[in-house]
C-alpha cells in the first residue's frame, strides 16, 4: 500500500457473505428435516443458476468474474429465494426466480453494491405475481403429513412433476396458516376453531415454527460475529408484535396473535437475512430502525388486508424505495455541529 | 504492552473521561521502540535543513554559503505573521544553498540549507529568560526567534498559538495520547524528561494564563502516566488517562475526551477558551527560556523493519539514513519509509531526505509489515466506516459522492470535517481507500474554488477594465468639449475687445427686439387651441387697437408695431380666405 493508512482489520466482504451462509444452515437442516430433502435440491438448482447467470453477466459487462463470482452474494440470493418459495417447486421456478434476481434485479443495476433492491425479493415478487398458485401451494411437513414423500419422489415431482401413482397432490399440499388463517376468517370461523386445524403448530404453523426458531438462532449468531446489529431485526418483529398485539388486544376472535405472527410466513427469515441486507438497505441507526419498523407494519397490513398471504416481500421491496430519503433524514449529528 | 486490557482497572482509570463516537484500536506496536532510553546519534557529515518544515511563509535566509554558523544561530529568519525561523543544529560552515528533495508526499524539491559541521558544536551565545516573571508579551515576542513548532506533526509555529488571542483561553490541554501505533517518542520523553516538561507546561500556561491544565495521555503508557503524575505533584496541573482509542490524540477528540466539550466545527479550540499543545512542544518552550536553546532537535521514533527500534534526539537536518544507521540498519526486505505513524503517515519519497520538525516517527517498511491490500470491492453499504468515524460523518456517503464528482453534496455532507484518521478505511471490507478518496474530493474543493476565485477576479479585472475604458473616454469628450467651448469664448472676447462701438449697436438692437418680444408677450396666451379665423380676428383687433394706441407699447416704435401687426393679420386673413375657399370647393 502507498497511502496510508497501511494497516487494516477488517473481515472480507467474502467472509462476511460465507457467515451470512453458514448463519442460514440451522434453518435448512430443520427445514430439510421436516419438509424432506427437496429443498436441498431446490437450494443446489438455485445455488448454480445464481453462479451461472452472474458469471454469464459479469462476462458480458467484462467484469472479472472470479472475484465476484467468490463474494458470495449471489449464493445468499439464491439460498434466500430457494428458502422462500414452496419446497416443491418445479425446477424452472426456481431458475426463472433466481436468474430474474441476479440479471435483472442485481447485474443490470450494477451488480454487488449497487442494487437498489433486494435481488431475491425481487425474484420472489415476480414468482408470485406470475405463478400464484405454485407459490402458495406449500406442502404439509412431511414429519406430520400421512402421506410421505420420499427424496426419490420430491425429486421427481421437482423435475418431472411427477408423484407416484398412488399419490394425489391434494394429499401432499395444504394452505399455509397464514393463507388457511386469512380464507376461514373470511368465512366467518372463529380463531379458535381454525387455529385447531391441523396445520397449527403451539403458535405457528406447525412444524415450520421450527423451521423460523433455527433461523432466529442463526440471526443471533450473525449478531454474536457482529456481522448485524440488533436494529433491524428487533424494529422489524417489534413493529409486527405491536401491530398484531394492539389488533388481537381489541378483537381476539378476528386477529391472530403476535406469536403466532412472529413465528408464521417470513418473519424470521426477513427479520435476520433480509432485512439485514446491507447493500438495498438504510445505513444510519436511526433509518434502520425506521426501515426495519415500516416493514414490519407493511408486512402486518398486507398480511391482514392485502391480497397477498405474506408480505415480506412486497413490505422490503417498498422500504427499499424509502432508503434513501429515510438516509437523508436521519443522519447523525456530526461531532462539533448543532443538531 | 499489548496485555489483555484489566476491564475493572480501565474503568478505574479511566472514569470522567467523555468517549467520543467511534474510533478504532489497531495494533499498537509500541514495544518495539519504547523499551530502551532516549539515543544520541553520533554527528552526521552534513544537515540538511530544508526551508519549508512548517506551516506558514518560508523563511529568509540570512547566511551565504561559506559561512561559519554556531550552533543555535539564526540561518534564516521568520517572515510575516506565520512563520517559523531555523537555526544551525551544530557549529559549521554553511556548504550549499540549493534545492533538494523533502519529506513530503509530494516527492519535489525545495529549497535547503546545507551545514557541513566542525565537529566542536559551539554554542553561539544564548539567552536565557525568565519565564516566571518576566513580561508575557516580551516573552511571547521572543518566541519568534525561538524556531518552536508543534512537534505532534502538524508543525504549526507555536508563537502564533501563544500570542494573546481574541478570546481568552481558560484550559490548556497537554497532547499526550499519542494514540498512533508505533509512535513512541512522546511516552519516552515523558518517562525520561517528565520534570523538563512540566516545566514547559508551567510556561505555556503562563503565556496564556490559562486557568486549569489537562494533560491527556492514553491508558497503555502506564510508566509515562506514573512519571507525569509524580512531577505534577504539588502543581495545579491535572493527568487524565484516556482510554486506547484512535485517534485520541485529535486536538478536537481529546478536548472531548478531557473535558467533556466538542469544539464548534467552524472555531478553533482557541476561539473556544481551549488551547492545545503537544507534549514536546511544552518541553522545547521550557528549554527555549530556560537555556536559551532555540529548536534544533526533536525526539523521533525509529521503528518498524529496522534491527533495534529505539527513539533518538535528531539534530534537525540529519540525513534518514543516518538514524537507520543508528537502529542497527534496515532488515533486507525494507522496501520504502514512513514518516509519521501507519495510520496518517506517508511514503517518503527518497531514502536521502532530512529530519525535520514535524517528523515524529520513521517507520521503516517491508511488504510483510505492511501487507499490500487485496483490490478494492464495490461498497456494500455496511456503514463500518460510520461506525468507526470518530466525527460522526457518513463515509459511505461521502465516498459515493466523492466518486462521483459530486463535490457540493459532498461539502453537504460536511466533507471538510474529515480529519483524515484513515479509521474508516481500516474497518472496510471492501478495502476501498477511502481517504484517498476524502483527499481528492478536498483538493478539487480547493482548487474549484481558487478557480472560481481568479474566475471572480479576471471577471472584475475586465469589468474595471471596461469601466476605467469608458470614463477615459467620456473624460477625452469632455476635454475636447471644454476646449472647443474655450477657444469660441477667446474668439468672441477678442472680437467685442476690438468692436466695442459695434457690440453697443448690437446691444441697442438686442434690446429693441427685446421689446418687440415683451410686445408679443402680453399678447394673450390662450390662444393656441383656436381656429385659424378667430386667430386672425384676435389678430386685427390687437392690430387696430395697436394703431388706436391703446397697447401698453412704447409710443417710439408705436408706428412700425403697427404696421407689421396690420401685415401680419392682413397675410392671415388671405391665409383664412384661401382655407375657406378650399374647404369650400372640398364641400
Amino acid at each position: 500500500m502507498n497511502r496510508s493508512p497501511y494497516i487494516t482489520n477488517a473481515p472480507t466482504v467474502s467472509s462476511i457473505m460465507f457467515k451470512v451462509l453458514l448463519a442460514l444452515l440451522p434453518g435448512i437442516i430443520v427445514y430439510a428435516w421436516l419438509y424432506g430433502g427437496g429443498i436441498l435440491i431446490t437450494l443446489a438448482l438455485a445455488t448454480i443458476t445464481a453462479l451461472t447467470t452472474e458469471a454469464l453477466v459479469l462476462k458480458l459487462r467484462k467484469r472479472p468474474v472470479q472475484p465476484f463470482l467468490s463474494d458470495y452474494s449471489a449464493v445468499i440470493t439464491a439460498w434466500l429465494l430457494a428458502l422462500a418459495i414452496p419446497p416443491l417447486a418445479p425446477w424452472w421456478l426456481v431458475v426463472v426466480g433466481v436468474a430474474f434476481a441476479i440479471i435483472i434485479a442485481k447485474q443490470l443495476y450494477g451488480g454487488l453494491g449497487y442494487n437498489p433492491f433486494n435481488p431475491a425479493m425481487i425474484g420472489y415478487a415476480v414468482l408470485l405475481i406470475s405463478f400464484p398458485v405454485i407459490m402458495t401451494k406449500w406442502p404439509a411437513a412431511l414429519s406430520f403429513a400421512e402421506t410421505k414423500l420420499s427424496f426419490m419422489d420430491q425429486f421427481n415431482y421437482i423435475f418431472n412433476h411427477a408423484l407416484p401413482a398412488s399419490i394425489s397432490m391434494d394429499a401432499v399440499t395444504s394452505a399455509t396458516p397464514l393463507d388457511y388463517l386469512k380464507t376461514q376468517l373470511k368465512l366467518n370461523q372463529s380463531m379458535d376453531a381454525i387455529q385447531a386445524a391441523p396445520i397449527f403448530g403451539v403458535l405457528g404453523g406447525k412444524g415450520s415454527e421450527a423451521i423460523a426458531l433455527a433461523y432466529l438462532a442463526g440471526g443471533l449468531f450473525l449478531w454474536q460475529q457482529r456481522i448485524i446489529t440488533l436494529h433491524l431485526p428487533a424494529a422489524f418483529l417489534g413493529s409486527i408484535a405491536a401491530m398484531a398485539g394492539i389488533f388481537w388486544l381489541i378483537d381476539p376472535l378476528q386477529f391472530a396473535n403476535p406469536g403466532f405472527h412472529l413465528l408464521s410466513g417470513a418473519s424470521m427469515l426477513a427479520a435476520f437475512f433480509i432485512l439485514t441486507d446491507p447493500i438495498s438497505g438504510p445505513t444510519t441507526l436511526k433509518g434502520k430502525l425506521y426501515f426495519a419498523a415500516g416493514a414490519g407494519i407493511i408486512t402486518y397490513l398486507i398480511r391482514v388486508y392485502g391480497g397477498y398471504p405474506d408480505g415480506v416481500a412486497f413490505a422490503v421491496i417498498f422500504m427499499n424505495i424509502c432508503v434513501p430519503l429515510i438516509d437523508m433524514y436521519t443522519q447523525p449529528r456530526v461531532f462539533g455541529h448543532e443538531k | 504492552m499489548n496485555a489483555p486490557i484489566n476491564i475493572a482497572g480501565l474503568l478505574e482509570k479511566t472514569k470522567d473521561v467523555f468517549n467520543f463516537h467511534g474510533g478504532v484500536h489497531p495494533p499498537e506496536n509500541k514495544a518495539q521502540s519504547n523499551q530502551s532510553p532516549i539515543g544520541q546519534l553520533p554527528l552526521p557529515n552534513q544537515l540538511t535543513l530544508p526551508l519549508r518544515q512548517h506551516v506558514g511563509n518560508i523563511p529568509n535566509i540570512t547566511v551565504a554559503v561559506g559561512d561559519h554558523v554556531l550552533k543555535g544561530q539564526l540561518i534564516a529568519e521568520a517572515e510575516g505573521t506565520v512563520s517559523a525561523a531555523i537555526h544551525a543544529p551544530t557549529s559549521g560552515t554553511i556548504a550549499a544553498i540549493a534545492d533538494a528533495v523533502l519529506p513530503h508526499p509530494s516527492g519535489l524539491s525545495d529549497r535547503c540549507i546545507t551545514i557541513t559541521p566542525d565537529g566542536n558544536g559551539t554554542w553561539t551565545k544564548r539567552h536565557p529568560q525568565d519565564w516566571r516573571q518576566g513580561d508575557v508579551k516580551t516573552l511571547v515576542d521572543s518566541l519568534r526567534l525561538s524556531g518552536i513548532v508543534g512537534l505532534g506533526g502538524a508543525a504549526f509555529p507555536t508563537q502564533i498559538k501563544l500570542r494573546s488571542a481574541r478570546s481568552p483561553i481558560h484550559t490548556l490541554v497537554i497532547n499526550a495520547a499519542e494514540c498512533e501505533p508505533y509512535i513512541t517518542c512522546d511516552d519516552i520523553l515523558m518517562r525520561e524528561r517528565y520534570a523538563q516538561v512540566v516545566h514547559g507546561i508551567e510556561v505555556a500556561q503562563r503565556l496564556l494564563d490559562a486557568g486549569s491544565v489537562v494533560i491527556g495521555i492514553e491508558d497503555n503508557k502506564p510508566e509515562a502516566i506514573k512519571a507525569m503524575q509524580a512531577a505534577v505533584d504539588g502543581t495545579d496541573i491535572q493527568v487524565k488517562v484516556v482510554p486506547t482509542i484512535y485517534p485520541s490524540g485529535d486536538a478536537r477528540r481529546l478536548v472531548y475526551l478531557v473535558l467533556g466539550k466538542e469544539v464548534p466545527h467552524n472555531k478553533r479550540a482557541a476561539e473556544f477558551g481551549i488551547q492545545v499543545f503537544n507534549v514536546a512542544t511544552a518541553l522545547a518552550l521550557y528549554r527555549y527560556f530556560e537555556f536559551g536553546e532555540p529548536a534544533i532537535s526533536r525526539i523521533v521514533s525509529m521503528t518498524g523493519n529496522v534491527n533495534q527500534a529505539q527513539n533518538f534526539e535528531v539534530l534537525f537536518g540529519t540525513p534518514l539514513m543516518h538514524l537507520v544507521k543508528a537502529a542497527g540498519g534496515a532488515k533486507a526486505d525494507t522496501s520504502h519509509y514512513i514518516m509519521g505513524g501507519p495510520m496518517m503517515g506517508f511514503n517518503l519519497p527518497s531514502e536521502d531526505v532530512p529530519i525535520t520538525k514535524a517528523a515524529n516517527c520513521i517507520i521503516a517498511a517491508s511488504p510483510t509489515l505492511f501487507e499490500p491490500p487485496p483490490p478494492a470491492m464495490p461498497c456494500i453499504r455496511c456503514a463500518r466506516c460510520a461506525d468507526a468515524c470518530p466525527v460522526r460523518l457518513q463515509p459511505q456517503e461521502l465516498y459515493w459522492f466523492a466518486k462521483s464528482d459530486n463535490f457540493e453534496k459532498a461539502q453537504d455532507y460536511n466533507l471538510f470535517d474529515c480529519i483524515e484518521c484513515g479509521a474508516c478505511s481500516y474497518v472496510c471490507p471492501s478495502n476501498i481507500p477511502l481517504v484517498q478518496y476524502y483527499r481528492y474530493a478536498k483538493s478539487e474543493v480547493i482548487a474549484l474554488d481558487k478557480a472560481q476565485e481568479a474566475a471572480d477576479l479576471a471577471r472584475e479585472r475586465n469589468e474595471f477594465r471596461l469601466a476605467r475604458i469608458e470614463r477615459e473616454k467620456q473624460e477625452r469628450a469632455a476635454k475636447h468639449a471644454a476646449r472647443a467651448q474655450g477657444a469660441k469664448a477667446a474668439k468672441t472676447a477678442d472680437k467685442s475687445l476690438a468692436t466695442t462701438d459695434k457690440q453697443a449697436a448690437i446691444a441697442a438692437a438686442i434690446a429693441r427686439a427685446k421689446a418687440q418680444k415683451d410686445v408679443v408677450s402680453t399678447a394673450p396666451k390662450n390662444t393656441t387651441g383656436v381656429s385659424a379665423a378667430t386667430k386672425a380676428e384676435i389678430a386685427e383687433t390687437d392690430a387696430r387697437r395697436t394703431a388706436a394706441g391703446l397697447t401698453e407699447s412704447k409710443a417710439t416704435d408705436g408706428d412700425k408695431q403697427a404696421k407689421i401687426a396690420a401685415a401680419i393679420a392682413r397675410a392671415k386673413e388671405a391665409k383664412v380666405a384661401a382655407l375657406d375657399a378650399k374647404n369650400n370647393k372640398a364641400n
